[in-house]
C-alpha cells in the first residue's frame, strides 16, 4: 500500500480512480486474508504460550492495512517534530544528537561521592545524576534513628546544604548539570544545589538540572512521600512558579511511569497514569494561574522499558501522540515545546532475575533497543547484578558498552522512527492510546488522581496487575528464563559489591558538628518564617532558600512543614 | 469442670497470671492468645484475673467499611495518651470465609503508637460465627481492664450482628460514618442507627458532611417522635424509666415538652477529620460527657449489669457447646465410623447423647 | 478448644518503599489460613517488636530490600528476644547475598527467600516450622 507522502497528487477524476482501486486493493485483501485465516487457524499453534503481551494485550498471528486503515498519516503519524509528534520529540532526533547516556550515581558521603564525579568529568561526562541515599529521599536527616543502617546505603547522604556543597566543592554548577533523583523531599534538595550554586558565585538563572519532584507516583507505586497530596502539591506547584522566573533553565519535574511499572502495572496503566499525573500537575499550575506555556516546556518525562519488545515502543510513540493531543486540544497550550513529551528511560529492574544473572545483560540490550526505536532523549541500561545488590564496576561498564553498541555498531540509529508503518507497531500504539483513554475516563469518574490516590484507587490496581504476572509466572504460563524454565543446578557466582558501614558514622559526625558551629538562632528564625509562610499559603521557595542559607537541616525542615502538613496515611491495598 | 468453685490453675498457668498481675505485657499478649484460641484452662485464667475488672472505661467504635475507624480509633487513644491515661485497643478485622486467614491491617493506621508505653493494641480475626466473637472480644477487654488500662477501645466494621454487638458491649458505642453517598442509608440498613451514643461524621472535609450530619438528625427526630422512641434503647433498657437531674448533655435536644424527669440521651452527631485530628478532642470531649451521663443515672452499672448476664448466658452455652463437642467425638470416633453403625432417628440418637452431657463430661 | 492459628506479622522496616513482596507474600500466608497483621511501611526495630509483642505473633516475616538487613535483621533479633519472646521464628526476604544469609542464619535467623522466591514456599516453609515448633504449646 503507497502511504500518502509518497503519492502525487492526483487531478479529481484520478483521484477517484485511486480511492476505486485502494477500495478494491482492501476488498481483497479481506478475502485473502479471510482465507489466510481459515487455512492457518485449522493448524495447530505453539502451547508454551498463550500469545500476549506481557502485559496480558492479546496479539494476532498477523497485522495488514485493514489494522491501520483508520489512521490518518498526517493527523495521527506525522513527522518527527512535528504535531502529533508519534515519530519522535525533535525533528533530526538521533541524526543530529544521540541519546544522552545517563548513569546514576552516588554512595556513601558527600565527599566519597564528590570525587567520583570528578573522576567522571575528567572522562568527558557533562550532566552528572545524584542517587541520594534512604534517609534523604525520606527527609530524614542521616542521626534520624529512621536512618540507622540506610545512610550511604544506596546513594549519597545529603542532610543539610553544608553536604551539597561538599558534593559539587571544585565542580562549577554554571557548567555541569545537574539531575537529582529527588521526591518528596525534592524542594528541599533544590534550595540545597540553588544556595550552593549561590554560593560558587553561579546566579540562579545560570543553574541547569533536573529534579524528579514527581509526587503523584509517589503515592501510587515508589511510596517516598512525606505530606498529604494537596500539600505536597501545592509546593510542586511552587517551584514551578518560582522557577519559571528566577530559575528558567532547570527542569522541575520529571513525570515518571518508571516507578509505576516497577511495582507491577502493565505497560498502559504506565502509560495511562503517568500522563494523566502530567495532565495533573498542568492543572494546578493554571489554577494558579500560570501560563501554561511558561511552565509546560520544563515538564519531562521518564519510561521504564520492559521486555514486551513492540509494546514498549508502542508505548513511547503513544505516550508523545496522547501529550501532544491533550496539550493542545484540552488544556490550550500555543507553543510546539508545550506539546512535545521529552523522555528519559531506564531498563527495568524487575525482569533482571537472580538467577543466571549473566542473561541480565541479554534482556537489558533488548530493552535498550526498544527504546531507541521508541524514540528516547536519554538513557540508564541496568547492570546485570542489580537485583543482587548495587552494581559492581565492571557491570556498570558492560551496561555502558551496551549502549555505545547499539549507538555505533547496530546503525538503528541512522533513521528516524524506523518502524513506524509497521501494521503491528501502529496498531499496538492506537489501542495503547484508545485504552488510556478509557483509563483517563476512568480516573475522572473517580473525581481525578488525588481522589483516586486517597481512595487506593492506583494502589490496588497495580497490585492486581502485579499479582496476575507473579501466577502466570508461578503457573508457567509465562516463561522467564533460569527463573520457570531453562533452569540450571549450581548458579554461576558473579561477584557482588558491599558498602561498608562507615557512611552512617561520618555523616553522624559532620551533623553533630554542623550544629554546634551554625548560628542557632539564625535556624530558629528561620524556620519559623517558613512554617509562617505554609500556614499563610505563599509561596514556600523564598523562606526554604532563607532556612538552607542558615544551614537548617533536612529533617528539620521536613519537621517545620509537617506541623503544618501532617504527614500521609498510607492507604491498606492489597 | 467443678459446678461450684473455680479449679486451682495449673502450675504453668499459675506463672502467667502472676506475670500478668506484675504488669508484664507479654503475659497479657499470652493470655489473649489463650482466651482466642479457647487453649485449656483459659476461663480459670480469666476467672483467677476477673478481680481487677471492671475499673476501665469501653468504647465502642463501629461503622462501615472504608470508614476510618483505625484513624479515628488512633487519634482518640493518642489524646486520651496525652492526658496521661493508658489505653488497650482491640481492633477486629473479618476472617476470610473461605481460607480461614485474615489480613489485620488496622495498625497501619495506629502506626504512631506502637511503640507508646501505655498503648497496647491487639488485632484479633472474626474467625467466622462460631469463634463467638462478641465474647471473645468482651474477654480480651476484659484482660486489658484487669492489667490496669484505664480505656478499652473495640473497633469493628459495622456490618453483620457479631460484629456490632462487638462495639456495642461497650459502655459508650461511636457510629462513624463518611459522606459518601448513601452511607446514611447503608448505616440505617445495617442497624447503626440504634445503636450509637455518638455518631462521628469523618472525612468531614469532603462534600456532603454537612448533607450526612443533617440526614442522621433528621433519622433521629423521626425516631423520637415515632412509636420507635418509645421501644427499648439500644442496650436493651427502657431510658424513660430512670429519672434524671441536670440538663441533658446534648446540643440541640428537644425540651420542648419541658418534661424533666425524661432523662434520655440523645446521641450527638459529630463532624471530625481523623487523619488531621480535626474535631477528635470534640469527640473525646463528649464520650467523657456520655460516661458522666452513664454515672449520673446509674445507667453505667445498669448498662454494665445487664451485660454481664448476657456474657454468662453466652459463657454457659460456650461451655454446653464444648461439651457437646467432646460428646459428639467420643461418638462419632475420628473415622466417622459409629454414625453407620447405630440405627435410630436423628432425635432418637441427640437425646441420648444428651444425657451425657454434664459434670464430668469437659477435661 | 479452637483451631491454633499461625499468627504471623510481616514488618517492612527501612525507608524504602518496596512493598510489592511483602504484601504479595501478606496475601499468599493468609491465603494459606494464616493471620497476618501488616503495619506498613518504614518500621522501625522498635516498633516491629513491640508489635510483634503485643499481637503475640508466632513468626515475624521481615522483607528489606534497601541493603540495610546486616543491621536491621540482628537488631530485631535481639529486641524479640530481649522482650522474651525466644521460640518465634524470624524469617524473610529480600535481596541479600549468600555469605549474608549465612551469617544471619548463624545468628539465629531462619531461612531467607530471594529475588524469584514462589509465594508458596515461604507458606509451606512456616507451617512445616509451626508443626516441629509451636503447634502443642502450653505458654
Amino acid at each position: 500500500m503507497s502511504s500518502v507522502i509518497d503519492t502525487e497528487v492526483p487531478g479529481s477524476a484520478d483521484l477517484e480512480q485511486e480511492v476505486e482501486r485502494r477500495r478494491r486493493e482492501l476488498a481483497e485483501l479481506e478475502a485473502k486474508l479471510a482465507a489466510w485465516n481459515e487455512t492457518t487457524g485449522a493448524t495447530a499453534q505453539r502451547d508454551d504460550t498463550d500469545f500476549t503481551t506481557v502485559s496480558g494485550q492479546p496479539v494476532r498471528a498477523l497485522y495488514t492495512p485493514l489494522d491501520t486503515q483508520g489512521d490518518d498519516y498526517i493527523a495521527d503519524v506525522g513527522l518527527p517534530g512535528e504535531y502529533p509528534f508519534t515519530r519522535g520529540p525533535y525533528a533530526t532526533m538521533y541524526r543530529t544528537r544521540l541519546w544522552t547516556k545517563r548513569l546514576f550515581s552516588g554512595f556513601a558521603t558527600a565527599e566519597e561521592t564528590n570525587e567520583r564525579y570528578k573522576f567522571l568529568l575528567a572522562r568527558g561526562t557533562t550532566g552528572l545524576s545524584v542517587a541520594f541515599d534512604f534517609p534523604t529521599l525520606m527527609g530524614y536527616d542521616s542521626d534520624d534513628p529512621m536512618s540507622e543502617g540506610e545512610v550511604g546505603k544506596c546513594g549519597v547522604a545529603i542532610a543539610s546544604l553544608a553536604d551539597m556543597e561538599t558534593l559539587f566543592d571544585g565542580i562549577p554548577l554554571d557548567r555541569v548539570s545537574v539531575s537529582m533523583t529527588i521526591n518528596g523531599p525534592a524542594i528541599m534538595l533544590y534550595c540545597f544545589l540553588l544556595v550552593a550554586a549561590e554560593k560558587q558565585g553561579v546566579p540562579f538563572e545560570k543553574v541547569t538540572g533536573t529534579i524528579q519532584n514527581d509526587i503523584l507516583k509517589e503515592y501510587q507505586a515508589q511510596h517516598a512521600w512525606i505530606y498529604p497530596p494537596k500539600p505536597a502539591l501545592k509546593i510542586i506547584t511552587d517551584v514551578f512558579e518560582w522557577s519559571s522566573a528566577h530559575a528558567p533553565k532547570f527542569n522541575t519535574i520529571s513525570i515518571s511511569g518508571y516507578h509505576i511499572r516497577e511495582a507491577g502495572s502493565t505497560a498502559v496503566e504506565e502509560l495511562a497514569f503517568t500522563l494523566k499525573n502530567g495532565f495533573t500537575y498542568v492543572e494546578e499550575g493554571m489554577a494558579r494561574g500560570l501560563d501554561v506555556d511558561e511552565f509546560a516546556p520544563r515538564l519531562s518525562f521518564f519510561w521504564d522499558v520492559h521486555n514486551d519488545f513492540f509494546e514498549e515502543i508502542a508505548k513511547f510513540r503513544a505516550g508523545r501522540r496522547i501529550w501532544a493531543r491533550h496539550m493542545r486540544e484540552i488544556y490550550g497550550a500555543k507553543r510546539p515545546e508545550s506539546w512535545r513529551l521529552r523522555t528519559h528511560a531506564q531498563t527495568a529492574g524487575v525482569t533482571l532475575t537472580a538467577q543466571q544473572p549473566h542473561n541480565n545483560i541479554v534482556r537489558v540490550a533488548y530493552q535498550g533497543l526498544a527504546a531507541v526505536l521508541g524514540g528516547t532523549q536519554s538513557l540508564h541500561t541496568n547492570a546485570m547484578d542489580e537485583t543482587l545488590a548495587l552494581p559492581t564496576e565492571h557491570a556498570v561498564r558492560i551496561a555502558l558498552r551496551t549502549q555505545q553498541i547499539l549507538a555505533f555498531e547496530t546503525g538503528v540509529p541512522n533513521t528516524i522512527d524506523p518502524l513506524a508503518g509497521s501494521y503491528f507497531v501502529e496498531s499496538m500504539t492506537d489501542e495503547l492510546e484508545r485504552q488510556a483513554e478509557e483509563m483517563f475516563a476512568e480516573i475522572d469518574d473517580l473525581g481525578g488522581v488525588v481522589a483516586g490516590i486517597e481512595s487506593g484507587y492506583f494502589q490496588a490496581r497495580i497490585a492486581r496487575s502485579a499479582r496476575r504476572f507473579q501466577d502466570e509466572v508461578e503457573a508457567n504460563s509465562r516463561l522467564i528464563v533460569g527463573l520457570n524454565s531453562f533452569q540450571e543446578e549450581g548458579e554461576a557466582d558473579i561477584e557482588i559489591l558491599k558498602i561498608d558501614e562507615s557512611a552512617g558514622e561520618s555523616q553522624g559526625r559532620r551533623l553533630a558538628a554542623l550544629r554546634q558551629t551554625r548560628d542557632a538562632d539564625a535556624v530558629e528564625r528561620t524556620l519559623a518564617a517558613l512554617t509562617e509562610a505554609a500556614r499563610a499559603d505563599e509561596n514556600l521557595m523564598p523562606p526554604m532558600l532563607d532556612a538552607v542559607r542558615s544551614y537548617a537541616t533536612l529533617g528539620e525542615i521536613r519537621s517545620a512543614l509537617e506541623s503544618v502538613y501532617g504527614r500521609f496515611q498510607e492507604p491498606v491495598a492489597f | 469442670m467443678d459446678e461450684t468453685s473455680a479449679r486451682p490453675l495449673t502450675p504453668s498457668l499459675q506463672r502467667l497470671a502472676d506475670r500478668f498481675r506484675a504488669g508484664d505485657s507479654l503475659a497479657l499478649a499470652r493470655c489473649i492468645t489463650r482466651v482466642e484460641n479457647q487453649t485449656g484452662g483459659f476461663e480459670d485464667l480469666l476467672h483467677a484475673l476477673h478481680d481487677g475488672v471492671g475499673r476501665a472505661r469501653r468504647i465502642g467504635l463501629t461503622g462501615p467499611p472504608g470508614a476510618g475507624k483505625s484513624t479515628l480509633t488512633a487519634a482518640v487513644a493518642r489524646l486520651l495518651r496525652d492526658r496521661g491515661e493508658t489505653v488497650g485497643i482491640v481492633a477486629v478485622d473479618p476472617s476470610s470465609p473461605f481460607t480461614g486467614g485474615a489480613l489485620l491491617g488496622d495498625r497501619v493506621r495506629m502506626d504512631d503508637l506502637a511503640t507508646e508505653p501505655g498503648i497496647f493494641i491487639r488485632s484479633m480475626a472474626s474467625r467466622g460465627s462460631h469463634g463467638g466473637l462478641a465474647t471473645t472480644t468482651r474477654e480480651a477487654a476484659d484482660l486489658m481492664d484487669a492489667f490496669g488500662f484505664d480505656h478499652v477501645l473495640l473497633e469493628t466494621v459495622g456490618v453483620g450482628q457479631s460484629e456490632l454487638e462487638v462495639a456495642t458491649n461497650a459502655d459508650s458505642t461511636v457510629v462513624v460514618l463518611v459522606p459518601e453517598s448513601g452511607d446514611g442509608i447503608q448505616a440505617m440498613k445495617a442497624g447503626l442507627m440504634e445503636v450509637a451514643d455518638l455518631f462521628v461524621v469523618n472525612k468531614a472535609d469532603r462534600p456532603g458532611a454537612d448533607r450526612l450530619k443533617k440526614e442522621i438528625e433528621v433519622v433521629q427526630a423521626i425516631r423520637a417522635g415515632s412509636p420507635m422512641a418509645a421501644a427499648p434503647a439500644h442496650h436493651g433498657v427502657d431510658f424513660t424509666a430512670i429519672a434524671l437531674a441536670g440538663s441533658n448533655p446534648a446540643d440541640d435536644g428537644d425540651d420542648s415538652g419541658g418534661a424533666p424527669q425524661i432523662p434520655d440521651w440523645e446521641a450527638p452527631v459529630l463532624k471530625c477529620t481523623a487523619s488531621t485530628g480535626e474535631g477528635v478532642a470534640e469527640l473525646v470531649e463528649r464520650l467523657d460527657g456520655h460516661f458522666e451521663w452513664l454515672e449520673k443515672t446509674g445507667m453505667l452499672d445498669e448498662q454494665r449489669r445487664l451485660a454481664a448476664i448476657e456474657h454468662t448466658r453466652r459463657v454457659l452455652e460456650r461451655a454446653v457447646q464444648r461439651q457437646a463437642a467432646t460428646v459428639w467425638t467420643e461418638w462419632i470416633g475420628d473415622d466417622g465410623q459409629s454414625a453407620d453403625q447405630v440405627a435410630g432417628s436423628p432425635y432418637e440418637i441427640a437425646r441420648r447423647l444428651a444425657r451425657r452431657l454434664g459434670p464430668g463430661s469437659e477435661n | 478448644m479452637v483451631e491454633r492459628k499461625i499468627r504471623v506479622l510481616v514488618a517492612k522496616p527501612g525507608l524504602d518503599g518496596h512493598d510489592r513482596g511483602a504484601k504479595v507474600i501478606a496475601a499468599s500466608l493468609r491465603d494459606a489460613g494464616m493471620e497476618v497483621i501488616y503495619t506498613g511501611l518504614h518500621q522501625t526495630p522498635e516498633k516491629i517488636a513491640a508489635t510483634a509483642l503485643q499481637e503475640d505473633v508466632d513468626v515475624v516475616a521481615l522483607s528489606i530490600l534497601s541493603g540495610a538487613h546486616m543491621t536491621l535483621f540482628p537488631r530485631v533479633l535481639n529486641l524479640i528476644r530481649e522482650n522474651g519472646m525466644d521460640d518465634v521464628l524470624i524469617t524473610g526476604g529480600g535481596i541479600i547475598p549468600q555469605e549474608d544469609v549465612e551469617e544471619l542464619q548463624a545468628l539465629g535467623i531462619g531461612r531467607l527467600f530471594g529475588p524469584g522466591t514462589a509465594t508458596g514456599e515461604a507458606a509451606t516453609y512456616i507451617q512445616e516450622w509451626f508443626l516441629a515448633n509451636r503447634a502443642d504449646d502450653e505458654v
